[in-house]
């Protein structure tokens, strides 16, 4: 039988992430889950939907409303992602987003430490084994290299296995004791974040960690619409190298780039989110009806 | 071939020409990374534990295993005889490979005989065997010592755990996945 008071609890921190950007005057929006087309990505697998696809994230959308004179927006919906599924991953999923125009990477950290004050203090709660109130933590992801695996990370870019190395023998140690930043990431993984000014090989880009758990991904966007076509080109070849579906090139969204001042956006799980804040250290024991258990089977007349 | 991303619990591949089965395995993906498959295997024949941590484009060779029904004709010191029921072609399987299932294993009995490149791994025994009780104490009527079960020795020379009035000569069920008595049989 399933039991309903996570369900409970976990509503009320849908209700009150939206009651925070409400209260922050940002508006909520509604983009479609169904696209033609995708950001082309090549570790990130949609799943079709007739000749059209789910969306993996509003990225899209939410950056084209940006684009048409939107400041700040904000949306709590359904994501989609093929074969992703795991104590920590759902194929389908709840994301937040939100986008600002005028900001950067370091403003969103701020709206971060900010969210979660305001949803421990409203609900009373706080993550087991995780202080919100003590300084939280940032560290460059060379730093965190250096300080966990012992490698610098020219190395770890040299050696091709950058994502074995952090799941390995970073994440499991970052945000232990209170909330931390993984920050500056290489242009190589730069996704659609900007690169720094002063320095170009990294790219304005963050990562939430809580308890070893990735929360969040944030950047300071990239909105130069020709050197933005050059990493979806980038994308795209592996796609077709690794034989994986190919994703068009965005053109609409490409076309409004240009229109986008600075801005920065950010995407944070739910999911994840509710583990964190409920304790529990699988993903099943967050949602309704986890798949392969037999619980999205809802013709067994349970209801 | 399978590729990584249908890897799961219990699912058997071939690595370097030998089978292995998957005993367990964890999904990771760091954000906007690669998909990543922890992966712990045990080699089907050596029994070796084995670790490695695999990528999406990974891929893997189904483990060419086949199931024959066979019958269990004769044990001789160790080395327990086997016979396909369908060609009649006999193969030996030595005890260390049995291991407990030497216990539950009577002459004529089916069983299910896992195979790999034409070589016998490992015997699937049915869930339920009945043994005859070749050894066993009489129950002592009146024994007050509180003693619920008594052991006894079956045919197999196999012992185990019973209710008291179990007697020699008796037919009891096994459960061959527990090794624990189930029930007597009445012939």
């Amino acid at each position: 039988m399933l039991s309903s008071s996570f369900l409970w609890q976990r509503a009320r921190l849908i209700q009150a992430i939206r009651c925070f950007f409400i209260k922050k005057k940002f508006l909520e929006v509604d983009t479609p889950i169904r696209l033609p087309s995708l950001i082309p990505e090549a570790h990130i697998e949609p799943v079709a939907c007739g000749s059209w696809f789910l969306q993996t994230s509003p990225e899209l959308c939410m950056k084209r409303l940006l684009a048409a004179g939107e400041a700040r927006i904000f949306q709590i919906c359904k994501c989609f992602r093929a074969h992703e599924r795991g104590k920590r991953h759902l194929e389908e999923f709840t994301m937040l987003e939100w986008y600002r125009s005028g900001c950067d990477y370091f403003d969103l950290m701020a709206d971060c430490r900010e969210l979660f004050a305001f949803l421990a203090e409203t609900l009373d709660i706080s993550p087991p084994g995780c202080s919100l109130t003590s300084p939280w933590q940032r560290l460059t992801v060379e730093e965190a290299f250096r300080k966990y695996a012992g490698i610098g990370l020219g190395e770890v870019m040299a050696s091709g296995d950058f994502d074995e190395i952090l799941v390995q023998r970073v994440e499991p140690f970052l945000g232990l004791k209170s909330p931390l930043f993984l920050y500056d990431y290489p242009a190589e993984l730069a996704s659609l974040a900007c690169l720094k000014k002063s320095n170009n090989s990294l790219a304005e880009r963050f990562e939430l960690y809580i308890k070893g758990l990735e929360l969040a991904n944030g950047f300071s966007e990239l909105t130069d619409p020709v050197a933005q076509r050059l990493r979806f080109a980038g994308e795209q070849e592996l796609c077709r190298k690794e034989g994986k579906p190919f994703q068009p090139m965005p053109e609409k969204f490409l076309a409004d780039l240009a229109e986008i001042g600075q801005a920065a956006g950010i995407a944070l799980g739910i999911d994840r989110l509710a583990m964190v804040f409920l304790g529990k250290d699988n993903i099943n024991e967050v949602v309704a009806f986890p798949p392969d258990t037999g619980g999205s089977d809802t013709s067994s007349g349970r209801h | 071939m399978y590729t990584a991303s249908d890897l799961r619990k219990g699912l058997k591949i071939e690595i370097d020409d030998e089978p292995y089965v998957v005993t367990n395995f964890e999904f990771s993906k760091p954000g906007k990374g690669q998909a990543l498959y922890r992966t712990k295997m045990r080699n089907m024949v050596t029994g070796n534990a084995f670790e490695r941590t695999y990528r999406s484009n990974d891929k893997f060779k189904k483990a060419p295993l086949e199931e024959r029904a066979m019958q269990f004709l004769y044990a001789q010191v160790d080395e327990y005889n086997f016979m396909d029921t369908e060609n009649y072609e006999q193969f030996v399987i030595p005890a260390d490979n049995l291991g407990d299932q030497v216990n539950f294993l009577v002459d004529n009995m089916d069983v299910d005989v896992l195979m790999f490149n034409g070589s016998p791994l490992g015997v699937t025994l049915p869930n339920f065997v009945n043994l005859e009780v070749t050894k066993a104490d009489p129950w002592a009527k009146g024994d007050t010592s509180g003693t619920d079960t008594k052991p006894v020795t079956v045919e197999t020379g196999y012992e185990l755990q019973v209710p008291p009035f179990i007697n020699e000569g008796d037919k009891i069920q096994i459960d061959t996945r527990t090794g624990a008595y189930i029930t007597r049989v009445k012939e």
